[in-house]
């Protein structure tokens, strides 16, 4: 047990933990696997099915699904590396991984920490300190002036030190308030009064600070290596500038539009701040860069970034097995000179969040999901298997990371968007459909990127929603009624009487085309289809004034089911998932949702709730429940809030009338969808009885 | 008894050795052609009139079907649609019930929708009144119609399914409707019957239901109704308030929250149409019942030919011959067809063949009757009710052979044999009337009388006692004798003067529509759809247990 340093000061790492769960679990356990080191998961009661949990050797439970609980609670982690007996732990990105009482304690324990030392951690973990480090080392750091001396004179004279533009910003400022942007010396004295004025009128206080002001910034980061024998690495730099909720959601390495000047000069920074804090193992240095290419330390990542397989794909590395190595007292695999950059990687990343409610993150179980196929150059990087794997309220709302590598950049990126529409999800919201618009937008595939990209292009990358095409209603019809059609054919097989006529989905009538109408929901629209049934088994079907000839059957290829259609001669293949009363069709040009809407009588079943929207918007806990049995309530009246996705929902009475009951209580947890109280109309109160009876 | 498993794998060793029957025509030729464009006319002529007919009354259905579904009540036929198991085969009877039968007044369809289709799974028997036709009342071929239906399902054990919107009997024809054996009282005898039997009976009440009406509904095992729609009493407000003074709506005397909450008349409450045949649908399922077949099924298979190419073969003109076996060709699986004494009494054609999968027994007429055709029948009947094999008769019969030598060969009890061993058979006998249904030959070749469990006729067919030339020549040769006799001159001008309505009036009454108007047959088919129609009538038919056949003397 513990470290055993041979001759060389190598040591052994035969068993490593894993504290951590998801994809990145995952992805440390097939180069554990890779390299012979058998891995220890460990699991809160949410993940007891999860893949991780499958993947590794061994599996160790620690605690309900709570971080602070479970993934968080160092002691449980340490007792299960001990009792494991793992010589290290990988502690992955986010949990204990820049925790330097982790790092320290795991020292203590003589268990390997995969990770810089606690003080590098330390260090870098304080903003000023590490900019006295980083300044102090010749890193390029932004300037500012957060002095006393408030003159006119003084503040102007900084401005011209830090160099035009700069940010004029009130010290107890907020919300833009009190802020100007000075774009040269000419204009700084006017703009520092009107922010002053501001300032004064809204938080009664004028002290203001001076920063440099980059407009449209880039975030670029570097992946940096170090290891115990004093050397350091870069791995070049990686653009993560586009970003939603401050959170990046497409990263590409290199960065676009970078020149090899630049990039050495970056890397070189990166690796002068690694060293001024002797750095071991994989850390991200993170810069913010003009439009000129000038940058300016940021921060440093002390850890392995979600983003880091776009680094691994232009380098041709496994950064994991080199922390492996490295933590083991091994020297860098590679040393500058021999780390090359060939091709261009984009990573995006797939996330259960709603990106038309403002990226709202989502949670509950894929009812659907299909991946392109993995191979060399496409790595899909998930914690999640197949259907029935549940992305967990209690966690990351990631669902799966996408990497992909070609030789240049328009190369990659056709790639990324060839992919991503193979990327098939049905059960809950996810930005696939966003991320396709916005890889496809033509500024992303200039390169002109800033971390200003979403709200710039809004209008663009959220275009208002169009009616679906003829077409993809036909097909969605031609799916429902081919999937009834299965269904008759399942009574047949089930009886003796296996190929009577009755069993076909022939429509078939005496003298009578058979035709019927189709009431398909289409987003908040209902679209009619009428629906004949020709001789020959295809149909003709007319939705407005529109009328399509159409055939095709089902075709299920690899655990998938497939839509081959024809629509007026125009052939299709398109993936076809239905649950319940809906249709998903995939395909390469995008994906569509058609429902059927509930027939009344069953939707009085369901409970009002589940109809006027009294439901769980995701699955979380109820904080607060506002209303009892026997309230009357209005339309609009709060019922509960909930807290889900770190965020708090007020649930509001979708139409007036008594509450009936409440199903949850405070501090229960609801699954998405659940009916939250049983809500009566008058009018519905009888529909209710009745239906609930038949 | 065979067993019910599939004979599938034992069978394909030999399947490429089994014959294949038919050849390809010459569709050049003038025959097939001016065939084809007769044929094709008579069955778009079909198409046109049931179209008309599935809008029911034109001219005045209109409005009546916006009434309808202004009370957001679903027509019959989208009923049915939504009653069945979606975009299944509904095999629906008599579509020309009451065709011009009563003058000016249209019944379309008889005012009664009628079929079988798959409801969960299951073939039930559907009834359905037509309220946009005269309120839905019952006219005398209405309870025809009714009883037919019935008829079917008792015979083939299925669950019938009764979609009730009705005012009752035809009160003007009330003397036509209620007091016969065959009469509205029936449809109450045959539902207490049938459920002795164990065949289901389900009501569903989505309409009124008065006087004899209300029975329907309370003579079923399971009863839905509508609310706001559907209502059950023995009287009406009308007729409460001419017996007792009492005012009261039709809701409050017999409607659904009355029958499900107070009286127990009905079982299940439904919001509307859609939920009244959910429910109804699931009461099926909840008959815990599965079919089961006592006859070896394969795997079914298209026939090589296209079947509209019976057009050209067949056309209208009776006169003409044509070759059963073609007519076979374009209906079997596979076009397989093993004959059976096929150099023996060719007149007629016999021989074991596939439907859907289903082992069928097909008689075919190649012409005249003789006494050798006659007794390879009756051997060929025999045979199937041995072996459990279902009896096709493809019907295109003039009649038995007549004449000096016929007659002292026997005709007559050899012509019996057949007779007797069609009446007896007990397998389904399934008939269709391909061509000419004339005399005895419609005894022998199971018309109406011998109790198939279903009739068909083609557009081109013809059913009468004779044909009405030969009818017109004997009326016309016994008045000649008779003027001869008087002394009294018949010119040829008298003759034909007398012959012409004669004609004229068998070519009428000869009509398929004219049968079909008055249910001597269950329905007038597109001959392309004859596979479809046997298929499903034979599918049906499986669901009674077969009964083994005991025959009558045979005359010798």
């Amino acid at each position: 047990r513990g470290v055993r340093f041979f001759s060389g000061g190598v040591a052994r790492i035969e068993k490593v933990l894993i504290a951590n769960r998801g994809e990145i679990a995952c992805r440390v356990m097939r180069t554990a696997k890779k390299m012979g080191v058998r891995s220890v998961a460990v699991y809160s009661d949410a993940d007891k099915h999860s893949m991780h949990v499958a993947m590794a050797d061994e599996a160790y439970h620690i605690g309900p699904p709570p971080s602070q609980q479970s993934y968080l609670c160092m002691e449980k982690v340490l007792e299960v590396a001990k009792k494991s007996g793992s010589q290290a732990v990988h502690p992955g990105y986010g949990f204990l991984s820049e925790n330097t009482e982790f790092a320290e304690a795991c020292k203590q324990e003589g268990i390997i920490f995969i990770g810089p030392p606690s003080s590098a951690i330390r260090d870098m973990g304080i903003k000023s300190t590490s900019k006295h480090i980083m300044s102090a080392a010749g890193v390029p750091i932004i300037g500012g002036y957060h002095g006393e001396d408030q003159s006119n004179q003084r503040l102007q004279a900084e401005a011209a030190q830090i160099g035009y533009p700069v940010m004029i910003k009130a010290v107890r400022g907020g919300g833009g308030k009190g802020m100007r942007i000075a774009c040269s010396d000419a204009d700084f004295l006017e703009q520092l009064e009107s922010a002053r004025r501001e300032a004064r009128k809204s938080f009664n206080d004028d002290v203001m600070l001076v920063e440099k002001f980059v407009e449209d910034p880039r975030h670029v980061e570097v992946q940096v290596f170090g290891d115990m024998h004093g050397n350091a690495v870069y791995l070049f730099e990686r653009d993560c500038s586009v970003q939603r909720r401050h959170q990046k959601i497409i990263e590409e390495a290199p960065g676009p539009g970078i020149d090899a000047e630049v990039r050495r000069k970056l890397g070189e920074a990166a690796v002068r701040a690694a060293k001024a804090v002797s750095y071991v193992g994989a850390g991200t240095v993170e810069f913010i860069m003009d439009a000129q290419h000038n940058f300016y330390f940021m921060e440093m990542n002390t850890r392995l970034q979600v983003e880091h397989p776009v680094s691994e794909m232009i380098t041709g590395t496994d950064l994991v097995e080199w922390q492996l190595r490295v933590a083991a007292g091994e020297r860098l695999p590679l040393l500058q000179d021999d780390i090359t950059l060939r091709g261009h990687s984009f990573e995006a990343r797939i996330y259960a969040e709603d990106p038309e409610n403002d990226f709202l993150p989502g949670a509950g179980p894929l009812l659907h999901l299909s991946t392109p196929p993995p191979d060399q150059h496409t790595r899909i990087e998930t914690g999640v298997r197949e259907a029935g794997d549940e992305v967990s309220a209690h966690y990351d709302p990631m669902i799966a990371k996408l990497v992909v590598w070609g030789e240049d950049r328009p190369a990659a990126l056709k790639k990324l968007r060839y992919c991503l529409r193979q990327y098939n999800i049905v059960g809950l919201n996810t930005n696939i459909d966003f991320l396709l618009s916005l890889s496809g937008h033509p500024e992303f595939q200039a390169g002109n990127v800033s971390t200003s990209f979403i709200p710039q292009h809004y209008a663009d990358l959220f275009p208002a929603a169009e009616a679906p095409a003829g077409e993809t209603v036909c097909q969605a019809a031609l799916s429902l009624v081919l999937q009834e059609r299965q269904h008759t054919q399942e009574f047949a097989q089930s009886s003796t009487d296996l190929f009577s006529p009755f069993g076909s989905g022939s429509g078939w009538r005496n003298n009578i085309q058979f035709n019927r109408n189709v009431t398909l929901q289409l987003g908040d629209r209902k679209v009619d289809v009428l629906v004949v049934y020709n001789k020959d088994g295809s149909y003709t079907m007319q939705t407005g004034e529109e009328e399509y000839h159409v055939s095709g059957d089902l075709e299920a290829d690899g655990g998938a089911l497939f839509l081959r259609c024809s629509v007026d001669g125009v052939r299709s293949r398109p993936k076809l998932v239905v649950l319940d009363r809906t249709v998903h069709l995939f395909s390469t040009e995008g994906s569509a949702q058609v429902s059927v809407p509930v027939p009344k009588f069953l939707a009085a079943v369901s409970g009002a709730g589940a109809q006027g929207g009294a439901v769980a918007p995701m699955t979380g806990t109820i904080e607060k429940v506002l209303v009892k049995a026997g309230d009357r309530v209005a339309v609009g009246d709060p019922l509960m809030v909930m807290i889900a996705m770190k965020m708090e929902h007020t649930i509001r009475a979708p139409k007036s009338g008594v509450i009936k009951k409440v199903f949850f209580s405070e501090g229960s947890q609801a699954n998405r969808h659940a009916p939250l109280v049983e809500h009566i109309s008058e009018e519905a109160e009888t529909d209710r009885q009745i239906s609930a009876s038949g | 008894q065979c067993g019910t498993q599939s004979l599938t794998s034992s069978r394909s060793y030999y399947a490429d050795k089994v014959a294949r029957i038919g050849s390809q025509p010459d569709k050049q030729s003038s025959e097939y052609q001016e065939n084809y464009d007769r044929m094709q006319a008579l069955v778009d002529e079909l198409k046109v009139r049931t179209e008309k007919i599935k809008l029911a009354n034109p001219g005045g259905g209109e409005k009546a079907r916006r009434l309808h579904t202004s009370r957001g009540k679903l027509l019959p036929r989208e009923r049915v649609d939504r009653l069945l198991d979606p975009g299944s085969p509904f095999l629906e009877f008599s579509q020309f019930a009451a065709h011009e039968l009563y003058g000016k007044e249209e019944v379309p369809a008889g005012g009664i929708l009628t079929g079988i289709g798959r409801v969960s799974g299951v073939e039930c028997v559907v009834v359905a009144n037509d309220a946009t036709v005269k309120g839905g009342t019952y006219y005398p071929i209405t309870v025809k119609k009714h009883l037919r239906a019935q008829e079917i399902a008792q015979q083939n054990h299925l669950p019938c399914i009764y979609l009730v919107d009705s005012g009752g009997a035809n009160l003007p024809r009330q003397a036509d409707v209620f007091p016969d054996r065959d009469h509205f009282g029936r449809i109450f005898y045959n539902q207490a019957r049938m459920s002795s039997e164990g065949i289901a009976q389900i009501a569903v009440v989505m309409g009124s239901c008065t006087a004899g009406g209300a029975y329907v509904p309370a003579m079923a095992d399971e009863s839905i109704i509508v609310r706001k729609q559907g209502t059950i009493f023995l009287g009406g407000p009308p007729l409460v308030k001419a017996a007792t003074g009492e005012e009261v709506s039709a809701e409050d005397l017999g409607g659904a929250d009355l029958h499900c909450r107070k009286s127990g008349v009905t079982d299940h409450y439904a919001l509307d149409d859609n939920h009244a045949l959910h429910l109804a649908r699931k009461a099926v399922r909840g008959l815990n019942y599965r079919k089961t077949i006592q006859v070896t099924t394969e795997p079914s298979e298209a026939p090589l030919y296209p079947p509209e190419e019976l057009y050209g073969i067949v056309g209208d003109n009776l006169k003409r011959n044509f070759d059963v076996r073609e007519v076979i060709a374009r209906i079997v699986d596979g076009s397989k067809f093993d004959e059976f004494k096929a150099f023996y009494g060719d007149t007629l054609v016999t021989g074991f063949s596939r439907i859907f999968g289903y082992p069928v027994g097909i008689i075919g007429n190649n012409g005249v009757l003789f006494s050798e055709s006659a007794k390879k029948g009756t051997h060929f009947i025999e045979l199937c009710c041995q072996r459990n094999i279902p009896l096709i008769f493809l019907q295109n019969i003039t009649g038995f052979m007549v004449g000096r030598e016929y007659e002292a060969g026997g005709i007559a009890k050899d012509g019996a044999k057949m007779v007797t061993a069609v009446a007896c058979a007990n397998v389904p006998k399934i008939t269709v009337i391909i061509g000419g249904s004339y005399g005895a030959g419609n005894y022998g070749m199971c018309g109406r009388a011998y109790g198939p469990r279903f009739l068909y006729m083609w557009p081109n067919s013809r059913i009468s006692v004779m044909g009405g030339e030969q009818a017109a020549t004997v009326l016309a040769t016994i008045t000649k004798d008779q003027r001869a006799r008087e002394g009294k001159e018949f010119t040829a001008e008298q003759e034909a003067a007398m012959k012409e309505p004669i004609v004229r009036r068998f070519e009428e009454e000869g009509s398929p529509y004219y049968s079909s108007a008055r249910l001597w047959d269950d329905g007038i088919i597109d001959p392309a759809d004859t596979r479809m129609v046997l298929g499903l009538s034979l599918s049906a038919a499986l669901n009674a247990p077969l009964k083994r056949t005991r025959f009558g003397v045979f005359r010798m």
